[in-house]
């Protein structure tokens, strides 16, 4: 049996494994098999986590954690965790391959997943101009008219990132002003490639094999107008991944796993959660990366208990 | 092994194949698609008699990406006979993409 299995490999999970590591609780780290990494791997440039003054990729931001998580023991495995089993002493895991893990204690990073638009042709055109990375799919739409749905950092991004190809960007919002940050905001609204559409939502995606435009809603009049396009690509935040602990940890209102005030302790003794599955507010890198290390700490704390 | 295509092979790799072909559109950039590699080549060894596994470059081969309108990748298109028979398009863990192919292999 081991000591503590990690479920997640974004910031939260490798700074969770690089504190538990260094402690000696030799954490394995269950990582995903297809996105190892979280978020982070679909960004470009990181111009905010401390410490990197000239900016990094995202990916290589990941790889480095990694390594240094490895670095001091971490054994980090590329599987899906597709049950848990929380109560009692010993806590079970298992995986998309078959493969049942025992530990002492459990700590969930799992993050947060792209929210839908929730329209009818949405997930039908998705890979046939409906997108939710812009660095994966941006390629696609050189000298294209494209949109991006959404107001916060992630959507300034994309629309910004997305001019490298396209000739157009609609940015399409349902408010008349921003909550990303006033730098982002800035970038964008500078960039002659982009025109922002405020007070907008599209209504419906239309198209039959592929994306070929959007009916547009006006939030404030209800007013409704066609906008021809060959991509769209949806940055409208994200939920909570709850799945795997649904119905055995508690939840807050809004769906996020219940933390203890400031700690990562859920309402199962040896079970903690940090990152973007604890966090409605902040979901930044650097409070994973905090949240992360407060739960190994919680963790290493209740093991030497 | 996974092969590779080019437009020029890709008649003779994919369209006038005897087996059911599965091919996957991909780049070096995309984060994706570096991770579903590996796991398309593990299902390509395993029903190496059923199935064969195609891969495309994007970034070389921009007419075939073209030609079958991709327009996000990781895309697997599946051939058999010279037609597409199934599509599918993400990254998805190992039992999934099984699960896509299943009644094929």
């Amino acid at each position: 049996m081991r000591e503590v299995i990690i479920v997640g490999s974004g910031p939260a999970g490798y700074t969770a494994a690089i504190y538990t590591a260094r402690a000696g609780l030799k954490p394995l780290m269950i990582a995903s098999s297809v996105e190892p990494g979280g978020e982070l791997m679909k960004t470009t440039e990181v111009e905010n986590f401390p410490g990197f003054p000239n900016g990094l990729m995202g990916p290589d931001l990941m790889y480095a954690m990694q390594e240094q998580a490895e670095r001091f023991g971490t054994e980090v495995l590329m599987d899906d965790v597709i049950e848990v089993e929380l109560d009692g002493d010993v806590k079970k895991v298992k995986t998309g391959s078959g493969e049942t893990y025992e530990a002492r204690s459990v700590i969930l990073a799992t993050g947060a997943a792209y929210r839908e638009l929730g329209l009818p042709r949405e997930k039908e055109l998705s890979g046939h101009g409906v997108s939710w990375c812009a660095t994966c799919d941006g390629f696609f739409f050189r000298e294209k008219t494209i949109a991006v749905v959404g107001g916060g950092d992630s959507a300034m991004e994309e629309a910004t990132f997305l001019t490298r190809f396209a000739d157009k960007v609609y940015l399409i919002h349902r408010r008349d002003s921003f909550k990303a940050s006033k730098t982002m905001v800035d970038r964008v609204l500078q960039n002659p490639k982009i025109e922002v559409l405020y007070n907008s939502a599209v209504a419906e995606i239309k198209g039959e094999t592929k994306v070929e435009g959007v009916v547009l809603e006006n939030t404030v009049d209800g007013s409704k107008r066609d906008l021809e396009l060959s991509g769209l690509f949806i940055a409208i935040g994200s939920d909570p991944r709850v799945g795997l602990v649904q119905g055995k940890l508690e939840l807050s209102e809004d769906h996020f796993i219940k933390v203890d005030g400031r700690s990562s302790k859920t309402s199962i003794p040896g079970v903690f959660a940090c990152g973007d599955v604890i966090d409605p507010t902040y979901r930044q890198a650097i409070t994973a990366a905090g949240s992360g290390c407060v739960a190994a700490l919680d963790a290493e704390h209740y093991l030497t208990a | 092994m996974s092969k590779n295509a080019t437009a020029a092979s890709f008649t003779e790799d994919v369209i006038n194949s005897d087996k059911i072909v599965l091919v996957d559109f991909w780049a070096e950039w995309c984060g994706p698609c570096r991770m579903v590699s590996p796991i398309l080549d593990e299902i390509g060894a395993e029903y190496a008699d059923k199935l064969e596994i195609v891969k495309v470059n994007v970034d070389e081969e921009p007419h075939l990406a073209a030609e079958y309108q991709i327009t996000g990748i990781p895309a697997m298109k599946v051939f058999q006979n010279g037609k597409i028979i199934r599509e599918m398009v993400g990254a998805k863990p190992k039992p999934a993409l099984l699960a896509d192919l299943e009644g094929l292999i």
